[in-house]
């Protein structure tokens, strides 16, 4: 059981962790952030293992792990 | 629930300027994590070079002195110095310390300072938007080389760390990357060891990270990070040149 967290409004939808996530849970969505960029988001949480290598890879500290 | 990531305590809570899918951010947040790690929160003193660093005062949550174009090692030479005691770093980019601080760096590194260098390399002037710089790849299209670097009348692209290994001066030199989550953990300990040699007063630790620029690669954020990985990789290759993991 893990969880993780996006700060949406720091996110810039540059999709590192997208690219990190080795059970490709992540994607960049359609929804805009009051910057103007997409943020990432979680599609099927129940399956993230909180490997937090989404986060590791984040330039901006977008996302906190919790396992 | 155990939190098992969060944003280091050295690391101010704002928004990183940074262009998307930038590596600075990385490796900012690599730079805290290991001051949080040592406890040298109280106690560093950082030098921030001018270029896309040059906003490093903030971002971390130390002391930060900001030296002219270049002159980052020489300023912290001076601050170490006069304080052999505090944590001394530099933060540097490519068209900072490989181009005009060329001088600087290498007599830095000659002497010995207790410093530890932090050097970004994207291989282009970044702030100023986007010209050659002497990392530059062989062909690559920047604003002042815009049929890509022609190496016969524009040189090739300098290779710091190798440069800076030969030197006798100097205990530890590495080349890291962090386009993937195994780069970015090799790169993680390489930085620490290059704050160990400053804590354990041995010498100069350096430690070079190859960074992405899609801005002024004009690549979107994933292409500029396989960019990394396929054409910077093959020429700037990662290991450690100088001193060892223990």
């Amino acid at each position: 059981m893990a969880a993780i967290e996006f700060i949406e409004e720091r996110c810039k939808g540059c999709g590192l962790c997208v690219i990190a996530c080795p059970k490709e849970l992540l994607k960049v969505s359609s929804h805009l952030n009051r910057a103007g960029y997409p943020v990432s988001t979680i599609e099927d949480m129940d399956a993230c293992t909180g490997c937090a290598l989404c986060a590791e890879m984040c330039p901006d500290v977008v996302i906190t792990v919790f396992k | 629930m155990k939190q098992v990531f969060k944003r280091p305590e050295a690391l101010v809570d704002v928004p990183f300027h940074f262009c998307p899918g930038c590596h600075h951010g990385i490796v900012h947040r690599l730079v805290a994590e290991c001051i949080d790690r040592y406890g040298l929160r109280e106690k560093t003193i950082g030098v921030a070079s001018v270029g896309c660093s040059v906003f490093l005062y903030d971002y971390i949550d130390v002391d930060v002195v900001e030296a002219p174009h270049g002159r980052a090692p020489a300023v912290a030479t001076g601050v170490k110095r006069a304080c052999p005691d505090n944590f001394v770093f530099t933060y540097q980019g490519d068209g900072d310390l490989a181009a005009i601080g060329t001088a600087e760096i290498i007599h830095a590194a000659n002497r010995g300072e207790r410093l530890t260098v932090v050097f970004v390399n994207n291989t282009v002037f970044g702030m100023t938007g986007g010209q050659m710089a002497p990392t530059t790849m062989a062909g690559q299209e920047t604003t002042t080389t815009p049929f890509g670097r022609q190496t016969d009348t524009n040189g090739f692209p300098i290779k710091m760390a190798e440069l800076l290994s030969q030197l006798p001066g100097t205990t530890f030199i590495a080349r890291a990357a962090v386009n993937t989550p195994k780069n970015l953990m090799r790169a993680k300990k390489l930085l620490r060891k290059a704050f160990e040699v400053q804590t354990e007063n041995q010498g100069f630790g350096f430690v070079e990270f190859l960074s992405a620029c899609p801005t002024n690669w004009k690549m979107s954020p994933e292409q500029a990070n396989k960019r990394v990985g396929e054409e910077m990789i093959p020429y700037f290759p990662l290991g450690i040149f100088k001193g060892e993991l223990k």
